[in-house]
């Protein structure tokens, strides 16, 4: 089997599966006042100091979440109503036209909902926001936005945005920005407090981490409405029962992560040059998608992206599939059928090939045999998948 | 043999596609989505393919142990399918989807994409029974759903697969209680699969708008009701007719005629809906074709009586004259008659128009 589909998750690191499973007998509500429950609080409080270390942020900046879907939910809803309770023309939500959709339909139910309006931001043929289009944007009407959101590397071709300028311009018109950094930690280095953004989100399952587990590291002075009310943990930001073993596993696996970034993507990246180099050489009309340039302030170092003219998405998929070799199309699916991707349509791509395309991405357990085994197979697949378009 | 299961998350297919993975074949499971909105849930027996239906599939591939995957066909289904049901109603004749979703989707541009990608045949849950690639009625005669394939070509049964020929319903509901498939007790959906409320005359109504007219008495050439629109009835319809007073012999009447370019329904008897001569468009074969004249048995509907028919080619080759040797009650344009010898389906041709009264010995 070569699995090729880090971007969508990632084998869990065997020291934070060691971490959960001996934490799994342990009985204890991190908000009981007993001794289990101080116990489980103890754990809670060590992991979440871990987490901040690993992350440039202070321990009373992280809060725990579910994952990135629901730190991103709580990121958008929860600054755009703090805002707008403050100032009730704070209705624009400044967002990329590259976001993943936990982001993206986050800022269109609030404008369907909330009164907000949604102001995309544009990219250029790279997937990049430069930081003269955001503050473009936020010229046409600065008094009237609630917020900036831009990824820091983008899931469907890897584009890694200039975060740093993003988040000086925003500041200059005193407007927050947060940031899906989902993609990034373990590949990129991530320092929140370095970068300036004021809310930034990031989940265990992309890193070696637990599924399930997340955070949204939020400046201690940056208003959140909660979006979980409840028993009043996290500082009342997020109600909820905490689960222990799980936030442990994602402190232990946050932290060999950002240990090893620099190794790991170094490692990635020759896999990724020597996946990108056989598979133009079998498919010599494969299309690249996302920056040519290879390196990490442009591109994430484990991401391939490309569109196979004549060919479907789903047939290569397919193909693919049955050949043990997994992958992803990239495309958002909720009925299982796929919609061609945004992303690609918003570089400027047209439907045809962004529905011809598939996302190889590397991690942490990648191999040269993986790549090896999609480079033989990418030639054959190809040549079906055009026949089957006929 | 690689073979490519269409589930449509019922329990036939779901079966089915289980023999077929007994039988030692490499089986991959698709589900068709004929939609590109689907409803969330099926509204009871009545509907097809919605996000439920795609959940009911994939949990079946899953006990199977199969790949599954779901394939987008609503484009070409809309065109080839639902724009045709349309256009069939807007010209007067009565369509049967289900035979042109056959024709087009199943056995052609899925059957097209499977061999393209490597497979050898298309497994569904139809209950039709192929014996050396011949196609004949299902053991199950209740079921039987030969009439639907009648229209499938040789090079198109020659990779079509229908395990659940030999079986009858219960049977295959009683499989799959056994093996474990969730689907045992789905209820079947019926009606056009695209309309789920059952109501196809308020569908048209949406799609074709109203288009009023008189409804004519045949006998006597007066109007005797209005309609607010031809497209809602069929010959043989007795049911929506809004007519003013009872006719004269306290008869009930039926539709005998739909013409959508006067926007007239003609009414009149039951005895006037006999029709002893049938005339096709050209026939498909499902084998080699039979040399004609040829004695045959017709069937008119889906689950219509099989009639003794003789079976002649028209002049010039343009279809078949079907002489009834009993009258059928009420033959619209734009059905399918489905031709057998036995139980084996010849093959099928596309009604034209009926001819009632005596024999004709022209």
């Amino acid at each position: 089997m070569a699995y090729l589909d880090h971007a969508a998750s990632t084998p869990m690191l065997p020291q934070a599966a060691e971490t959960m499973s001996g934490l799994l007998g342990q009985v204890g509500n991190a908000s009981s006042l007993h001794a289990a429950g101080r116990r489980a609080r103890r754990v809670v409080e060590e992991s979440r100091e871990t987490i901040a270390a690993a992350l440039g942020a202070r321990p009373s900046e992280v809060v725990l979440t579910s994952g990135g879907t629901e730190s991103d939910n709580l990121a958008v809803k929860g600054i755009y109503w703090a805002r707008r309770s403050a100032d009730d023309r704070r209705r624009r939500v400044l967002v990329s036209a590259v976001e993943h959709h936990a982001v993206l339909d986050t800022a269109l139910w609030l404008a369907e909902h909330e009164g907000a309006q949604v102001r995309w931001l544009d990219v250029d043929a790279a997937g990049r926001v430069a930081p003269a289009v955001l503050a473009a944007a936020i010229d046409e009407a600065p008094d009237d936005v609630a917020l900036v959101s831009v990824m820091w590397a983008n899931n469907e071709v890897g584009t890694v945005q200039p975060i740093g300028e993003l988040a000086e311009v925003a500041h200059g018109y005193g407007i927050p920005v947060h940031t899906d950094a989902v993609q990034a930690v373990g590949q990129l280095p991530v320092d929140f407090a370095a970068s300036g953004v004021d809310a930034l989100t990031v989940t265990g399952h992309k890193f070696g981490g637990p599924l399930g587990a997340g955070a949204l590291l939020v400046g201690r002075d940056v208003a959140v409405a909660p979006v979980m009310h409840g028993g009043g943990q996290e500082r009342d930001v997020r109600s909820g029962t905490l689960d222990v073993p799980a936030i442990a596993a994602l402190a232990t696996a946050v932290e060999i992560a950002v240990k090893e970034q620099p190794e790991r993507a170094e490692r990635l990246a020759a896999l990724r040059a020597a996946l990108v180099h056989g598979v133009c050489r079998a498919v010599p009309d494969a299309q690249l998608n996302g920056d040519h340039v290879f390196s990490l302030d442009r591109r994430l170092p484990g991401n391939a992206h490309f569109s196979f003219p004549g060919c479907e998405g789903d047939a290569l998929l397919m193909l693919l599939d049955a050949r043990d070799i997994e992958c992803s199309t990239g495309s958002a699916c909720s009925a299982g059928v796929a919609r061609p991707s945004h992303v690609l349509l918003a570089m400027g791509h047209d439907e045809a090939r962004a529905r011809g395309s598939l996302r190889f991405s590397l991690g942490h357990t990648s191999t040269a045999a993986d790549v090896d085994a999609l480079v033989a197979a990418i030639g054959p697949v190809v040549e079906r998948a055009r026949s089957a378009a006929q | 043999m690689k073979v490519l299961a269409a589930l449509s998350g019922g329990v036939d297919s779901a079966v089915a596609a289980a023999r077929a993975v007994d039988a030692g074949h490499d089986v991959t499971a698709v589900h068709l989505a004929l939609s590109s909105t689907p409803a969330a849930v099926r509204s009871g027996a009545r509907g097809c393919c919605s996000l439920e239906d795609a959940r009911d599939a994939r949990r079946a591939a899953d006990v199977l142990g199969v790949p599954f995957y779901v394939w987008d066909v609503a484009e070409r289904f809309g065109r080839d399918v639902v724009d045709d049901f349309v256009a069939e109603y807007a010209a007067g004749r009565t369509p049967n989807p289900c035979i042109r979703c056959n024709e087009r989707i199943k056995f052609a541009a899925v059957l097209d994409r499977a061999v393209a990608l490597g497979f050898d045949a298309v497994c569904t849950g139809h209950y039709a029974h192929l014996v050396d690639g011949a196609l004949h009625r299902a053991r199950d005669t209740g079921k039987d759903q030969s009439y639907v394939l009648a229209v499938l070509a040789p090079w198109q049964l020659a990779r079509a697969m229908f395990p659940l020929g030999d079986t009858v319903k219960a049977d295959v509901r009683r499989e799959a209680h056994a093996r474990g498939l969730a689907v045992a007790d789905k209820p079947d959906s019926h009606d056009v699969c695209f309309i789920p409320d059952g109501d196809t005359a308020g569908w048209l109504r949406r799609h074709l708008g109203e288009q009023p007219g008189p409804i004519v008495d045949a006998a006597s050439g007066t109007v005797v009701g209005g309609h607010d629109g031809a497209y809602a009835f069929t010959v043989g319809q007795r049911r929506g007719l809004r007519i003013g007073r009872p006719a004269a012999d306290g008869q009930p009447r039926y539709v005998l005629d739909v013409s959508p370019v006067t926007r007239t329904v003609t009414v009149g008897t039951a005895a006037d809906l006999d029709a002893r001569t049938v005339v096709t468009g050209r026939p498909t074969w499902c084998s080699a074709p039979p040399s004609l004249p040829v004695s045959a048995v017709v069937q008119l509907r889906a689950h219509g009586e099989p009639i003794p028919a003789q079976v002649e080619a028209t002049p010039g080759d343009t279809g078949l004259r079907l002489r009834l040797l009993s009258p059928a009650r009420g033959v619209a344009p734009g059905q399918t008659a489905a031709l057998y010898d036995g139980d084996r389906v010849l093959g099928s041709a596309t009604v034209e128009r009926a001819e009632s009264g005596a024999a004709d010995n022209s």
